[in-house]
């Protein structure tokens, strides 16, 4: 059992504020994921769940119970570091035995829970070799069998796949996820991988120069990002931004004039648009149709085709300072030079205001 | 065709021609070898090859040119004397206790050396003063200090009622060579210290916050993992320790001249050699002490590569 609530939680080293108030509510055995660009406070975050650094204001609350002053050892947490911090002068099985005290488990105890946890991972046959004599892979399985075999309430990632390669973070995405499910413990885990924030979490908080962008569900964010950062953060390509001025609001769609002159049908709550406002509208690079056809169309030059094989990205040129990215199957024809209609979907369109804040999608269901 | 001359033509066709930039890059590095060469022949390799020559002769330092060669004269002779057997008995003594509480008193000042506080910078460098003054300058004022009558040692212990009547700290047997080790251990803790400080700073940290969310007691965390993983940058501060305290020359003759009671092996030789004249006899010990600081160094440099083996 453990719930993690965070109040106003903030953290500065010296002059520096490094996380800026945050209020989180994470429930029992939840998957959270952090994620946000480098140095926005990740790691700083999670460590002052874990303990390793002081709050400077604020509360921690594990079930209810504050934890500011707790030590780490007494908040019932096991963290899986980057590096993986083996010790590097013992065996893997005295590696996974040596954080539990004899005291509460005994000889026999320990001698289980590490063969238990062995078992779990498929490590059993390394048990006696030494960190420098096993991969990447398997010394990450270590470390996280090692926290395993302290059976903690909460269990804490920092990006413990970044060091692996690309097969084997896919496959040790599937066996945390599994893992999960396994061991049903809360779980809060770091990452800066988008691809392993949208699969593995429950929820994710994006997290931006020290506070809180968005808490969501990974599709409500998809779906439903609150503000321009949120919905440039998630997704990959990323979404294109468009500017332009609201021209005519009319029941439950608006019409946006574009800085190039073309209009662009919108369903959004009419009543939350004025007309003649500035706003940025974003469109999803899988959302947007090559050679048009659709409720309102754009037009541009290709400038790259780039064939991944299975899908295309088309680049397309509009006079303006970034171009636009459209997402396509894996057989397009597209050619650099040639001029390319694009049909734009209304339920595809995403609006924000000048400050950057979303109006409500009404089309898109999360 | 001599034998020397198949050799060569078997590995010429061993071996595959050297291509130019390899040929140039083994010029290279002779270019830049040599001179360091030259030096270590002309300041090392002549005056050790010269003082194992003379240890084989029965050269005097009023005339060098009259030796004869006595064979292991010098060396019989040498290791029959009880008073060489002093030497090498003070010499393992101090070197042993020195270089022991050295190591502890050093690895205790890097272990708070290590810790986050502020002006550690300033501490760390204050630390290392009695390492920078010259030895001969420690050794005299240590000597003042020492000093049965004007010194500040017994001044302080006496206002302490901690001894009744003055101690002659180095001219006394049972404290000469006390006094001689708690002026090196002054000395050369710093630097003991500071070797320790920069293998703990080498450690990984992430190893020490895993051990601190496991809950792991700070003795068990020292034990366990610090001084195993430590355990290289040790041997190494270590050896380097027993080596300079084998040849202890410095602070025993500046502090206590040819006292019988702290004489070293180094101070044995100087005397033989420079007061007795006895340059062929001196230079004798002046070898064996080399050779057992080379044995020494075998021995050791073995052992822990077994150690590091496994
Ligand atoms: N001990 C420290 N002292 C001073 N500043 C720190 C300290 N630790 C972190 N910071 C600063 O806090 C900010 C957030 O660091 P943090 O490590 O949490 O970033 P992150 O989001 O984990 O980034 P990354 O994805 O690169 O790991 C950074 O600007 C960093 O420079
Ligand atoms: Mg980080």
């Amino acid at each position: 059992m453990a719930a993690i609530t965070m109040r106003h939680v903030k953290k500065s080293f010296g002059p520096v504020d490094v996380i800026k108030g945050v209020d989180l509510d994470i429930k029992d055995k939840e998957f959270v994921v952090f994620v946000g660009p480098s140095g926005c406070g990740k790691s700083t975050l999670l460590r002052l769940v874990a303990g390793l650094e002081d709050i400077s204001s604020g509360q921690m609350l594990f079930d209810g119970k504050q934890v500011n002053d707790i030590p780490p050892a007494e908040r019932g947490i096991a963290m899986v570091f980057q590096s993986y911090a083996l010790y590097p002068h013992m065996s893997v099985y005295d590696n996974m035995a040596f954080g539990l005290k004899l005291a509460n488990v005994g000889q026999g105890g320990i001698d289980e829970r590490v063969r238990k946890a062995a078992g779990i991972l498929q490590i059993e046959h390394l048990l006696d070799r030494k960190p420098k004599q096993l991969s990447g892979g398997q010394r990450q399985r270590v470390a996280i069998g090692r926290a395993i075999v302290r059976d903690p309430k909460v269990f804490l990632f920092d990006e413990p796949l970044s060091n692996l390669d690309a097969a084997l973070r896919v496959q040790m995405r599937i066996e945390i996820a599994k893992l999960h499910r396994q061991l049903a413990a809360t779980m809060i885990y770091v990452t800066h991988d988008q691809v392993e924030a949208m699969t593995l979490a429950s929820r994710i908080v994006v997290l931006n120069a020290g506070h809180v962008e968005q808490f969501g569900s990974p599709l409500e964010l998809y779906h439903h990002p609150q503000n321009l950062f949120v919905a440039g953060f998630i997704g990959s390509p990323k979404m294109n931004f468009l500017e332009g001025e609201v021209a005519s609001v009319s029941g439950n769609a608006v019409t946006i004039q574009l800085a190039t002159g073309e209009t662009v049908v919108a369903p959004i709550a009419a009543q939350s648009a004025q007309k003649g406002q500035a706003v940025t509208l974003g469109l999803r690079p899988e959302h947007l149709l090559e050679g048009g056809g659709a409720d309102s169309q754009l037009t541009g030059q290709v400038m790259t085709v780039e064939h991944l094989g299975g899908e295309t990205f088309i680049y397309l040129d509009r006079g303006q300072p970034e171009p636009m990215v459209l997402k396509t199957e894996g057989n397009s024809r597209a050619k650099v030079g040639d001029t390319m209609p694009v049909g734009v979907p209304a339920g595809a369109c995403y609006l924000f205001d000048h400050e950057g804040q979303a109006f409500d999608r009404q089309a898109m269901a999360a | 065709m001599s034998t020397a001359t198949v050799a060569v033509a078997a590995q010429l066709q061993e071996k595959p021609v050297k291509s130019r930039l390899t040929r140039q890059r083994i010029r290279y590095a002779w270019l830049f070898v040599t001179p360091m060469l030259v030096v270590l022949a002309l300041v090392a390799g002549w005056p050790l090859f010269r003082t194992i020559w003379f240890s084989f002769t029965d050269a005097n330092l009023s005339d060098l040119q009259v030796a004869e060669f006595v064979g292991f004269d010098n060396y019989v002779y040498l290791l029959s004397d009880p008073e060489w057997w002093n030497a090498v008995w003070n010499t393992v003594k101090f070197a042993a206790i020195s270089v022991t509480l050295e190591t502890i008193l050093g690895l205790g000042i890097a272990l708070a050396l290590d810790a986050h506080f502020r002006g550690r910078g300033l501490l760390r460098a204050a630390v290392l003063i009695p390492w920078a003054i010259p030895t001969v300058v420690s050794a005299q004022m240590w000597g003042w200090m020492f000093h049965d009558v004007f010194g500040v040692i017994n001044h302080m212990l006496m206002a302490l009622h901690l001894i009744s009547k003055p101690i002659a700290w180095t001219a006394s047997p049972d404290t000469a060579l006390v006094a001689v080790i708690i002026v090196d251990v002054w000395k050369t803790t710093p630097f003991m210290a500071l070797l320790l400080l920069a293998g703990l700073q080498m450690l990984p940290g992430e190893c020490y916050e895993s051990a601190k969310v496991d809950g792991i007691h700070p003795f068990k965390v020292f034990w366990k993992i610090t001084l195993p993983l430590l355990k290289p940058a040790l041997m190494v501060a270590v050896i380097f320790r027993v080596l300079d305290a084998m040849r202890i020359f410095d602070l025993i003759y500046v502090m206590s001249g040819n006292n019988k009671d702290t004489m070293s092996m180094s101070v044995y030789s100087r005397q033989q050699l420079v007061d007795f004249q006895d340059v062929g006899y001196g230079s004798a010990a002046a070898t064996l002490l080399f050779l057992i600081i080379a044995a020494f160094t075998v021995v050791y440099l073995t052992l822990s590569r077994v150690g590091r083996e496994d």
